[in-house]
């Protein structure tokens, strides 16, 4: 069957792949790729030669890691018709530009949800339980000293709001459940076949909640959806979670309410300047602080590798792509 | 009127439990006392002790007994009872308490804590952002929690608690316990080296006995392997401390979550240094919540005993 095949074809050379990043984002896969197709990488050493030329002839561009994909950029590879996400969130891409030009673009889809919803977790139940706070207790030796140590809270039973009822929004309720807890959510628009109770409205949810989950993916209109009032409705004892994007929360006001004791604790995995945190919150016990890293496992590597894999060759011999982005 | 009845509390507990207690009777605070006055305290005190408040990590042992001549009620705050002596107890006639639904929740949720914040390195993270690091470089990949192979030494009410919890993250479940549990959808393991051998995850949740002690042993250990992760809820007795902590520094096993130690709150030194463990010093029940269901148990139990009433929820 091979011989059949290759009687019609002349050899062709691999497909270009535009290849977009900070220099500091290495694509572990970029090997595999580079057997399949012709990698054009702007900050390959030694350069590229003819990357200036064949660069405006690429097809397809992979963003790999948070670098933004501007209408600047599209200018300088006119011929690029897809752009491949590697990330769930896709807010580093100027979508309104990508419309104006009919750019097909993909994100991680699903890859990552199960890793993130998991993350999301364990930070929440260790904001509660403070066991990130007792680690650090055992190991200073605190032990055999203190005959007390401060109590964390139930979680079971606690009220949770999921801000953002996507896949891993949706993962992380069904999580939730089994400990017991009741879920309730904000998104965009109420879900039709989902239970759990809906509020239009971010500040209602967490004024009906224990513990907030932002799980939504960060837009024009999500910048700084968990503002003041938002935490202050969450209140004294409240929790709030955020593995979606450092800029949905007003970061400054986060820590003057926790500095204040004006809301219960945080768990963190994304900031609005990574990977500065706020000095603050480095001394605070009832915060859990993490390096962006919830999608950081060989699995989601591995998903994701499939994914993009799996998408180019799709769009290469024009077949559906999967997770692909809607203009809405 | 009779004379105030004598309560020994071991330990704090709870400022809610020392607040009833001391409503309805004389609180003797044991931990008060420095260790080397503590057997003066209950001899001076040995005529008016009538209970005593035991707890998880310290329970009155043969020589505490023996030191009170008229102690007449052990009621715990625990449901574990490996602490007291219970052999004794009988002997002299003694009832002894305990509070065994009150944590089951609250237990299995840290279990599932302990598991994420080991596997995933959450408490090292964070550490990783407190000491700057994060500006230097991302941390490194972590082992993915959903769709592991969950081994449960002991499905009672709180291996089943876990068990359930675990289920939401798409893990499979494998237990093992004295007997196989008839309508358990779960797979039974006739023995721990089985059970351990099919299992990434190993969570130990069964009651401390004479047979289960050191119930992971080297070769439990060897069997879970050098990516296998064991989490620890019950009673540090339930594994050799010391094969568990060569294994750790030697790499032979990838990692633990620690709720409870042999000796605590002792901590070995070379657990302490080590960043593919998680400790934290015997919280498995401890929220506010739960102090508050525990401490009204405990009293509630006093209370019934000392109006000549049934007991809530005896052992003996």
């Amino acid at each position: 069957m091979a011989a059949a095949a290759n009687q019609h074809q002349s050899p062709e050379p691999p497909p270009l792949l535009l290849l977009h990043r900070f220099p500091s984002f290495s694509l572990p896969f970029l090997p595999f790729l580079q057997t399949k197709y012709t990698v054009l990488d702007p900050h390959a050493d030694p350069p590229h030669p003819s990357f200036p030329n064949l660069s405006k002839s690429a097809r397809v561009m992979l963003c790999f890691g948070p670098k933004p994909v501007t209408s600047e950029d599209l200018d300088r590879y006119p011929s690029v018709e897809y752009v491949v996400g590697t990330s769930a969130g896709i807010n580093n891409f100027d979508l309104a530009a990508f419309r104006r030009r009919g750019i097909r673009v993909t994100s991680a889809g699903d890859a990552f949800s199960d890793d993130v919803a998991d993350y999301a977790l364990g930070l929440a139940i260790d904001v509660l339980r403070r066991v990130s706070a007792a680690d650090r207790f055992v190991r200073a030796g605190s032990w055999p000293v203190q005959n007390e140590y401060t109590l964390g809270s139930k979680v079971s039973g606690k009220r949770v709001g999921i801000v953002g009822l996507g896949s891993i929004g949706s993962r992380v309720a069904k999580r939730f459940e089994a400990f017991g807890c009741s879920i309730a959510y904000n998104s965009r628009k109420q879900k039709p076949h989902v239970l759990y109770p809906y509020y239009a409205n971010v500040k209602d949810l967490a004024s009906n909640v224990d513990v907030l989950i932002v799980c939504c993916a960060l837009t024009n209109e999500t910048q700084r959806i968990i503002n003041k009032d938002v935490m202050t409705a969450l209140g004294k004892t409240g929790v709030i979670v955020n593995v979606g994007r450092g800029a949905l929360i007003d970061e400054k006001e986060l820590v003057e309410l926790l500095v204040r004791g004006e809301i219960g604790g945080a768990g963190l995995d994304v900031f609005e300047n990574e990977p500065h945190v706020p000095q603050p919150l480095l001394t605070l016990d009832n915060v859990v602080l993490s390096p962006h890293k919830a999608v950081l496992t060989p699995d989601s590597f591995a998903a994701i590798e499939e994914l993009v894999c799996s998408n180019l060759e799709a769009f290469f011999s024009n077949q559906p792509l999967r997770a692909e982005v809607a203009h809405d | 009127m009779e004379a105030s009845i004598g309560v020994l509390l071991i330990r704090p507990l709870s400022a809610y439990l020392q607040q009833e207690l001391c409503k309805r009777y004389t609180l003797f605070k044991f931990w008060q006392e420095p260790q080397h006055l503590r057997r003066e305290f209950l001899r001076e005190h040995s005529n008016s002790i009538r209970a005593v408040v035991a707890n998880g990590v310290q329970g009155p042992d043969a020589e505490m007994i023996d030191a009170l001549p008229l102690l007449e009620i052990v009621a715990s705050h625990s449901s574990g009872l490996d602490k007291i002596d219970l052999d004794k107890c009988r002997e002299r006639g003694i009832r002894v308490t305990y509070t065994p639904d009150a944590l089951t929740d609250e237990v299995a949720d840290m279990a599932i804590l302990l598991t994420l914040a080991t596997v995933r390195r959450i408490c090292e993270a964070d550490q990783y952002v407190r000491r700057s690091e994060w500006k230097n470089a991302d941390f490194k990949l972590t082992t993915k929690f959903s769709g592991k192979a969950v081994g449960i030494i002991g499905l009672g009410r709180i291996g089943s608690a876990i068990a359930k919890r675990a289920e939401a993250f798409g893990c499979s479940i494998g237990y093992h316990s004295r007997s196989q549990k008839p309508n358990s959808r779960y797979k039974y393991y006739p023995s721990v080296i089985e059970l351990a051998l099919d299992s990434q995850i190993l969570i130990v949740a069964c009651a401390l006995t004479h047979e289960t002690r050191h119930i992971v042993n080297r070769d439990v250990i060897d069997a879970l392997g050098s990516n296998g992760v064991v989490i620890n809820i019950a009673r540090g007795s339930h594994i050799d401390e010391a094969e568990l902590v060569s294994a750790l520094v030697e790499g032979r096993l990838g990692g633990a979550g620690l709720d409870v130690l042999e000796n605590e709150p002792e901590a070995p030194t070379r657990l302490l240094g080590l960043d593919n463990v998680v400790l934290s010093p015997h919280v498995g029940a401890s929220t506010v919540e739960t102090r508050r269901v525990m401490a009204d148990l405990v009293v509630q139990n006093l209370d019934a005993h000392f109006s000549g009433k049934t007991l809530l929820t005896p052992v003996i």
